[in-house]
């Protein structure tokens, strides 16, 4: 089959590799007909991520059709399904609490090594995403071998499509989790740093759960134009200072609760990583962003800090006085998306959220690395691309 | 509860932790396991199932390579008394026969290689219901004597490199095919799989 293969930093290649094999009773292979990239594939393509290895196919946005199954398997062929990006058991404990992305089998036993040293447990395996995540080949691809095939792919109607339901494996779930743990009340004004597609999804989520008000953070024009849309107010951190802003617009408050959708790669954050390979290649100044920092000390007392953005190791300076003597509560982690799949699906359907406005490019896997080089040089213009092995 | 974990030490802490190894090594000689060798590694894990049921499984000795990577195969020699192959660099395999010391049904196995074992060991297993109905704690505490000389030296490199990550890994194996039915793998072909293996 053809896949998308990792070969360093921004150098990904299409190449021929043998087709997944069934090799566990509860598998499926899945034919792979929408794959997209994220902005976590960038912190992968920009080399941050360690523990990748030369051919690794990247991947964790997918769906397609059921092509294959194991015995133990629930799905039938010809299915559609979302696959999540997180490998889960569905039998552990941690599963049984929908802590999806807390499961403490998806992670082939060897691999869990590394995060267990790292962060004192480890975490559930994710398609697609360096060997501390499992080593798993991701979906950008014709084909992928799909774990646990009883508990995560969620089945989807025929006539819906791909373009509406694709995100239902990651970023919209993620969204909503950002906005679920927010912990939104009538009234609230809740502040989102970062308008790309999580933080898009968490406008509209935090907008359906309530929100009075949503203030959208970022720096690219076409971005908060987006966030607009869904009814968010917009401050361009380029040209405003955003705590005066947030302090203003707020009568002197501060938001009730805010959202970090930037992430590690957040442009200018300082990390300090545990991780020599993140340490050697992070040579990012300090001023030009501070996105979970700002946001902590923008939230009002007593209020909320949500952080869907993804750390992998220390990160300096960080205001643990503010978060304690203001008394606000952090709450983060991966996506629990198998939790959130069939909620989100049935609001997908009833056309309560929209999905399709974020793609902005649609190419055949084949043209996958220029997709990467797109992504990465124009964030403005490329919001999301959608990959289709199917097209020519 | 655990009596063989609380000696003279001030705390309930199990022995494998003790940051004092030969305390640790006279704790378990106190209890149950006759020590042989110093090097002592333990490991428990919360498994999401009833304590009969993985009790049941472990008991069957036969069954154990499925998890545990180093073992080649076990032989039942009698109820009480097997034969162990584990796997060794350089295509080596070493052996011993094993005797259970110690046997409370549903609580604990413990073992002692005999007489001319390869790699001299000792240890125990015990299995205990986990609060909150989380199922069954399983503690694996392994005591063995890194063989000297050449091929020693080779042997003991699977046995010293990490004796506490080997059983530890062997653990979370158990734990997946208990809690699961499978053993995660991230192959995504046959070949992979078996090259991993
Ligand atoms: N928790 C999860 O399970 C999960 C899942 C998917 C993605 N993520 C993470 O969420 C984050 C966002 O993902 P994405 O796909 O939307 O990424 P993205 O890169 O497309 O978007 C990030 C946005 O943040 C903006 N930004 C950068 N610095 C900023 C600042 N200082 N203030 C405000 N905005 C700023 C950028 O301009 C960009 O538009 C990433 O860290 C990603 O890894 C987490
Ligand atoms: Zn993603
Ligand atoms: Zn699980």
């Amino acid at each position: 089959m053809r896949a998308l293969t990792w070969h360093g930093k921004h150098d990904v290649r299409v190449e021929t590799v043998d087709d997944p094999e069934i090799l566990n009773p509860r598998d499926a292979i899945i034919r792979v007909t929408s794959t997209a990239i994220c902005g976590s594939d960038l912190h992968l393509y920009d080399g941050y991520i360690p523990t990748m290895r030369k051919g690794d196919i990247l991947g964790h946005e997918f769906m397609g059709e059921v092509v294959e199954t194991g015995s133990g398997s629930t799905l039938e062929k010809g299915q559609r399904v979302v696959v999540p990006f997180t490998i889960a058991c569905g039998g552990c404990f941690h599963c049984s609490k929908h802590q999806y992305s807390a499961c403490d089998n998806g992670n082939p036993a060897d691999n869990q090594d590394i995060a267990m040293e790292l962060y004192g447990q480890p975490m559930s395996g994710l398609f697609g995403y360096s060997h501390m995540t499992g080593g798993y080949a991701g979906g950008q691809a014709e084909y992928v071998r799909v774990p646990f095939s009883d508990v995560g792919p969620i089945v989807v109607p025929d006539g819906i499509d791909d373009d509406e339901v694709l995100f239902l494996s990651d970023i919209l779930p993620t969204g909503w989790m950002a906005a679920e743990n927010a912990q939104i009340e009538p009234g609230d004004t809740v502040a989102i740093w970062g308008c790309g597609p999580v933080g898009l999804f968490a406008v509209q989520s935090a907008m359906l759960m309530g929100a009075e008000r949503v203030i959208a953070i970022d720096h690219f024009p076409r971005r908060l134009e987006l966030a607009r849309r869904f009814g968010a107010e917009t401050i361009n951190f380029e040209e405003t200072r955003t705590y005066e802003a947030l302090m203003e617009m707020t009568g002197g408050i501060g938001p009730d609760a805010v959202i970090d959708a930037v992430g590690l790669e957040a442009h200018g954050f300082f990390v300090d990583n545990v991780i020599d390979q993140i340490k050697a290649s992070t040579f990012l100044g300090t001023d030009r962003t501070h996105a979970i920092r700002q946001a902590i000390v923008a939230c009002r007392k007593g209020g909320r800090v949500s952080m869907p953005a993804v750390y992998g190791g220390m990160v300096d300076k960080f205001p643990l006085g503010a978060l304690m003597e203001k008394g606000l509560t952090l709450k983060t982690g991966q996506t629990h998306v198998q939790h959130y799949m069939p909620g989100l699906l049935s609001a997908v359907m009833e056309g309560k959220i929209d999905t399709t406005f974020l793609i902005s490019h649609r190419l055949p896997l084949e043209r996958a690395p220029d997709g990467y080089r797109m992504f990465h040089d124009d964030q403005d213009e490329v919001t999301k691309v959608v990959l289709k092995p199917g097209m020519h | 509860m655990n009596d063989h974990h609380r000696q003279d030490r001030g705390d309930d802490a199990p022995p494998a932790t003790s940051k004092q190894r030969d305390d640790a090594l006279d704790e378990v000689a106190g209890g149950a396991v006759e020590p042989k060798g110093d090097s002592l590694t333990g490991r428990t894990v919360t498994i999401n199932r009833p304590r009969a049921e993985v009790y049941a499984y472990w008991r069957d000795f036969a069954t154990l390579p499925t998890f545990m990577d180093n073992v080649e195969r076990v032989d039942r020699i009698d109820e009480k008394r097997s034969h162990w192959v584990v796997k060794a660099p350089a295509g080596r395999t070493v052996e011993w026969d094993s005797v259970i010391t110690e046997e409370r049904e549903g609580e604990t196995i413990a073992w002692a290689s005999t007489e001319g074992a390869d790699v001299p060991n000792s240890g125990r297993i015990d299995f205990r219901d986990a609060p909150g109905g989380r199922g069954t704690q399983v503690t694996a505490t392994i005591v063995y004597d890194p063989p000297a000389g050449a091929v020693g030296k080779l042997i003991a490199k699977i046995f010293q490199r990490e004796p506490a990550i080997q059983a530890r890994r062997d653990l979370r194996r158990f734990k997946q095919l208990m809690e699961t039915g499978e053993i995660a793998t991230a192959a995504r072909t046959r070949k992979q799989f078996e090259e991993e293996a």
